[in-house]
């Protein structure tokens, strides 16, 4: 695979951000809010807790692991979505450009932008709220190695449906993660959910990380092939994801859309 | 003996030098509407070759079917030999294009969109080449404006400027100086002429401007309703139909094909 195409949609991403500081501005922005609010909060709640327990590694550590997540989906759709709002579309496929290296370029952007915010809230919650990443161990890791894989994969399927149904369907990316969170047990246990909503929580691997959270910070055992199961679903999530934007893509080069993306359907 | 007569043949191939362009029995239907019906052409090194017709004709459809941003009915492409449907990055290494309705981002400057897009289409030595184009072109003193601030004109100079920056066999121009005044067209006419005798680059350009057409082509495809109405010569084809000019063989074909057809 040629990496010059590669870097070529990583530097115009850098190109953009460099000349435009509100761009940049998102990346810190967003996250610092969060980690501030949800800071104040567990805070709050550990002077109001009779048991004395620490709301600290629990509640901010799951939000802080949520919003990175958060951040390499939106890294991958805003990346995207750039070449949506400037019509490059056009330029971008009448190139040698393959779908592959163009989904490629956008993970890389993804994980230059993610771990700036990763940065940011990892500052933020240690100096601010006293988080100690060392309560998770290096069990942080695989963690955040989940976390993304996943990310990258649920950023891949929601720019393939911006393709599909064009640039007005742009609102479908930003409510997506918040849709699944009810499922991920990013605050509480899986079972605590209704029967039905378990199966599906037990599909996104975002679960098995917020359990195995739980888990290490309560003092209990975490079982490694759970771990190592989600890994595998969230990879093969990256898998399904590039096929559909590959078959979304074939789809739209077959119909005339990609040609007359604005107009958004083709008769 | 088998072998021998394998490699001769092998050694004819080598030898034969693929069409810049050669276009076989394209067809596009959308639906009910055909919008390209069987057109075959090629486009030779060193030629420019006009596509003419009215609006709708299939002109658009067309160019985009050989950059691969749409898939045909049937029919096949090949640029230098390279089929756009199996071996696409191939085929498009050594094409490029500017239209109107294409232009760079406008959130980039000049010199970022040709340092990009020279990345995408593999440029050696790619900082000398933005350079010698950003001198062509005469864009030094827009060198670090954004494209989405110039004048029509400025844009379409950037276009043809990342256009030419992978030295194209195939060059794709559809209607490049539609929105430029006299002088302007003028000089970019003469820059891509430039360029094709230099380079030969095979050239397919699509405009509705008839002066230019005379100007700068060897060749033009008439095309209406989809096919290939006439293919000649424009500076003799206008007699050949008993038309005096360029312009009232358009208007014919335009608003006549079918009679035009039976001349």
């Amino acid at each position: 695979m040629p990496f010059h195409r590669i870097a070529a949609i990583v530097l115009r991403q850098i190109y953009l951000m460099r000349g435009s500081p509100v761009r940049v501005l998102p990346i810190f922005a967003w996250v610092a809010i969060d980690i501030v609010l949800w800071g104040f909060i567990t805070r709050y709640l550990n002077t109001i807790a009779s048991t004395g327990f620490d709301f600290v590694p629990m509640l901010l550590g799951a939000i802080l692991l949520w919003d990175f997540f958060t951040r390499v989906m939106h890294g991958v759709t805003i990346a995207f979505l750039e070449d949506v709002w400037s019509h490059n579309f056009l330029n971008l496929f009448a190139s040698p450009l393959s779908i592959r290296e163009y989904v490629g370029g956008l993970v890389l952007t993804s994980i230059a932008t993610s771990l700036l915010g990763l940065l940011t809230m990892v500052v933020l919650a240690t100096t601010v709220f006293g988080l100690s990443f060392f309560v998770y161990g290096l069990m942080l890791v695989p963690f955040l190695l989940v976390l993304f894989l996943f990310g990258i994969a649920l950023g891949i399927f929601a720019s393939a449906l911006v393709l599909r149904f064009g640039p007005a369907s742009e609102w479908i990316v930003w409510p997506l993660p918040a849709f699944l969170s009810p499922f991920a047990a990013i605050f509480y246990p899986v079972s605590t959910l209704p029967r039905w909503m378990q199966p599906v929580s037990y599909l996104l691997p975002p679960s098995y990380v917020f359990e195995g959270m739980r888990a290490i910070v309560s003092g209990g055992a975490y079982r490694g092939t759970a771990l190592l199961w989600s890994t595998c679903l969230a990879a093969l999530y990256i898998l399904l994801a590039s096929w559909f934007f590959t078959r979304i893509h074939r789809h739209a080069v077959r119909t005339g859309l990609l040609a007359r993306y604005s107009a958004e359907s083709v008769s | 003996m088998v072998r021998i007569a394998l490699a001769k043949k092998k050694g004819m191939e080598d030898t034969v030098i693929p069409k810049v362009l050669s276009v076989n029995r394209l067809r596009r239907i959308y639906g009910d509407t055909v919008a390209v019906d069987g057109v075959s052409f090629e486009v030779e090194r060193g030629e420019i070759v006009g596509l003419l017709g009215p609006n709708g004709a299939g002109k658009t459809t067309t160019i985009n079917m050989i950059l691969g941003v749409l898939e045909p009915t049937s029919g096949t492409i090949r640029i230098e030999g390279a089929d756009i449907a199996t071996s696409r990055s191939r085929a498009l290494e050594r094409t490029n294009f500017a239209a109107v309705y294409a232009p760079l981002p406008g959130n980039l400057t000049v010199y970022q969109n040709l340092r990009v897009f020279g990345l995408l289409y593999g440029v050696k030595k790619l900082q000398e080449r933005i350079e010698a184009l950003i001198d062509q072109f005469d864009l030094k003193r827009l060198r670090h404006a954004k494209c989405g601030v110039l004048s029509s004109g400025e844009q379409t100079r950037v276009s043809l400027a990342k256009a030419m920056l992978n030295r194209p066999r195939l060059l794709l121009l559809d209607e490049p100086t539609a929105s430029l005044d006299p002088a302007v067209a003028s000089d970019i006419r003469t820059q891509v002429r430039e360029f094709v005798s230099r380079d030969k680059v095979g050239v397919l350009w699509t405009t509705h401007n008839m002066y230019e057409v005379a100007d700068v082509c060897d060749r033009v495809l008439f095309l209406s309703h989809g096919r290939v109405l006439l293919e000649g010569d424009p500076r003799t084809l206008p007699p050949e139909h008993g038309k005096e000019t360029l312009e009232e063989l358009f208007i014919a074909v335009a608003r006549e094909p079918l009679a035009l057809k039976r001349i």
